[in-house]
């Protein structure tokens, strides 16, 4: 509650500052909008459906291209750590590759798939697939070896193995690769989005700048902030923290 | 909790007073019959696990091949409680892994009932240092774990698991996660779920070393009273010599690199002991005066390493 009660002071606080340069007049309002303009942006964009259809479609893109990469990059993690020779060779390629900004590949996309849905979800895909099999592979390494030894133990092998002893046991490195995985497919989307003009947050962004609307600029970029932290900090962050609790990683 | 009768579940294993009744290899017809006139089978005791020259090297990072066991013979009687005590480096803890099937040995034999050890199997089950016990299951999920391996049926599976846990007195916590208990708890989880696959031999390594001087000594008398109801073989290993002497019929002692088995000692006081007791110190004392020389040993080695560096 305490804690509750500081966040609300900062926040009137920021909001009073912003609202006191606005009034002021440092800047000129159509570059440094007051807050009531961006707060009727918001209400004037979910009236006229256009801020929930942008949300719509930036959703289910992330849906589709998350979920994509969440299964291939476990895949491939699970490959890359479990076999010697495909670890050497690919996995140092992987980290290579992942020095490479997401938005790189729209170049190659826009080649290879047109100005097409596909091609953002292949840049969603290349954002955050690496980041999720990188930390697969992390995972796997940093499992305490004495689970899989006392699950042989115990009489587990082959399969049953894997699914009772080795998944459980390597849970909260998936997650944490779930977690930066969503992280990088967010930044990649909004990104493609803004390039692509294609419906989406990132294309209502952009029409902001296009009609020199301040007001829509920052109401927009207010909504991606909200959306993507409701998603990190809220759902992952708070399994994540129950799951290190649970398996003893942080002290409790 | 549960409110089913009290002993619902009972193990399928020898159970009953000290020592243990031992298997007689003689398998043909009942002597009953008078008639027969035949020589009788000799009573040979068929060691429960016997170790025919184990040995055991590595590679070291250095690309030397380093020998961590050389050629240990020992044998452990049926129900027997065996104690194994050596400097810390020698290839005590290696020893109980090869046993459980865990590593496989570089050469020699070891063998379970007459029958040679290759892979885990569950008729040893292995009582891990840092226990191993699962985070992701309850307290009965772990004790559960090896019966679910080895498919038995829900209903038999709980019924064991209250059995065991009730044995070693966690039937309240049976619903509670791992990281909820405390250190003497998760150790008797650990005895549990060993205990639960039911092992002909239970194999300890180091059990009791991070816990309190209370707690441990609560937990040796426990173990004390479950060997003697269940009737297990048990080998424990520990570095801990008046340890050893507390528990053990037998006490092994190992020297330091590479691992032999240097001395045995039986141990020949009544049944319960304590820790404090003289004789029990006097006994250990004498061991002690044995492991002292490899202690220094060990010491004279890790000083030496300083020393080239």
């Amino acid at each position: 509650m305490k804690k509750l009660a500081k966040q609300f002071i900062f926040y009137s606080v920021l909001l009073g500052i912003w609202a006191l340069l606005a009034k002021l007049r440092v800047w000129p309002p159509y570059l440094f909008p007051p807050p009531w303009g961006v707060g009727h942006a918001l209400w004037d964009g979910f009236a006229d459906h256009s801020f929930w259809i942008g949300i719509a479609v930036t959703m289910k893109r992330m849906l589709i291209g998350y979920s994509l990469s969440v299964v291939l990059g476990m895949a491939l993690g699970l490959a890359v750590s479990s076999n010697k020779f495909l670890e050497e060779t690919l996995g140092g390629l992987l980290v290579s590759l992942q020095s490479l900004p997401s938005i790189c590949w729209i170049p190659l996309a826009v080649l290879w798939f047109g100005l097409s849905e596909k091609a953002i979800l292949f840049v969603v895909l290349m954002g955050s697939l690496l980041s999720v099999t990188i930390a697969m592979e992390d995972g796997r390494k940093q499992m305490p070896k004495i689970y899989g030894m006392a699950g042989r133990n115990l009489g587990a092998s082959g399969f049953r193995l894997f699914w009772s002893v080795l998944l459980p046991a390597s849970l909260p490195f998936i997650v944490n690769g779930m977690k930066q995985g969503w992280a990088f497919a967010w930044r990649s989307l909004i990104q493609a989005e803004m390039i692509f003009l294609s419906l989406g947050l990132g294309q209502l962004l952009m029409m902001g700048r296009d009609l020199s609307d301040m007001s829509q600029v920052m109401a927009v970029m207010i909504l991606i902030i909200i959306l993507g932290y409701m998603v990190d900090g809220l759902i992952f962050r708070t399994m994540e923290r129950r799951l290190q609790e649970k398996y003893g990683l942080t002290p409790a | 909790m549960s409110t089913s009768p009290q002993n619902a579940y009972s193990p399928a294993v020898p159970v009953g007073p000290r020592p243990a009744a031992r298997p007689n290899v003689f398998h043909g017809k009942p002597a009953s019959s008078v008639t027969m006139f035949p020589l009788r089978a000799p009573e040979v005791v068929v060691p429960k696990v016997a170790l025919d020259a184990i040995s055991l090297s590595y590679r070291a990072t250095s690309g030397e091949s380093l020998l961590a066991l050389d050629k240990i013979d020992l044998e452990v009687r049926p129900g027997e409680f065996l104690c194994i005590v050596g400097p810390s480096g020698c290839g005590k803890s290696t020893l109980l892994h090869l046993i459980a099937g865990l590593c496989p040995q570089t050469s020699g034999k070891i063998l379970v009932d007459g029958k040679p050890v290759n892979g885990p199997g569950t008729d040893r089950i292995l009582i891990f240092q840092e226990l191993g016990l699962f985070p992701w299951l309850t307290v009965g999920g772990n004790v559960e774990f090896g019966m679910k391996m080895k498919n038995l049926p829900k209903a038999e599976r709980e019924e064991r698991a209250q059995y065991y846990l009730r044995l070693v007195h966690l039937l309240n916590f049976r619903d509670s996660y791992i990281h909820q208990l405390s250190g003497g708890m998760r150790q008797r989880v650990a005895l549990a779920r060993a205990l639960a696959t039911e092992p002909d031999v239970l194999l300890m390594d180091e059990p009791f070393a991070a816990l309190d001087a209370q707690t441990r000594d609560l937990l040796h008398d426990e173990l004390e009273r479950i060997w003697a109801e269940t009737g297990r073989t048990i080998i424990f290993v520990t570095h801990n010599v008046r340890e050893a002497v507390r528990l053990g019929d037998r006490v092994a002692l190992m020297t330091f690199r590479p691992g032999r088995v240097k001395q045995e000692f039986s141990v020949k006081l009544p049944r319960p002991r304590q820790m404090e007791q003289p004789d029990v110190a006097r006994t250990a004392g004498e061991i002690l005066g044995y492991l002292r020389e490899e202690i220094n040993k060990s010491l004279e080695e890790e000083y030496a390493d300083e020393k080239a560096r």
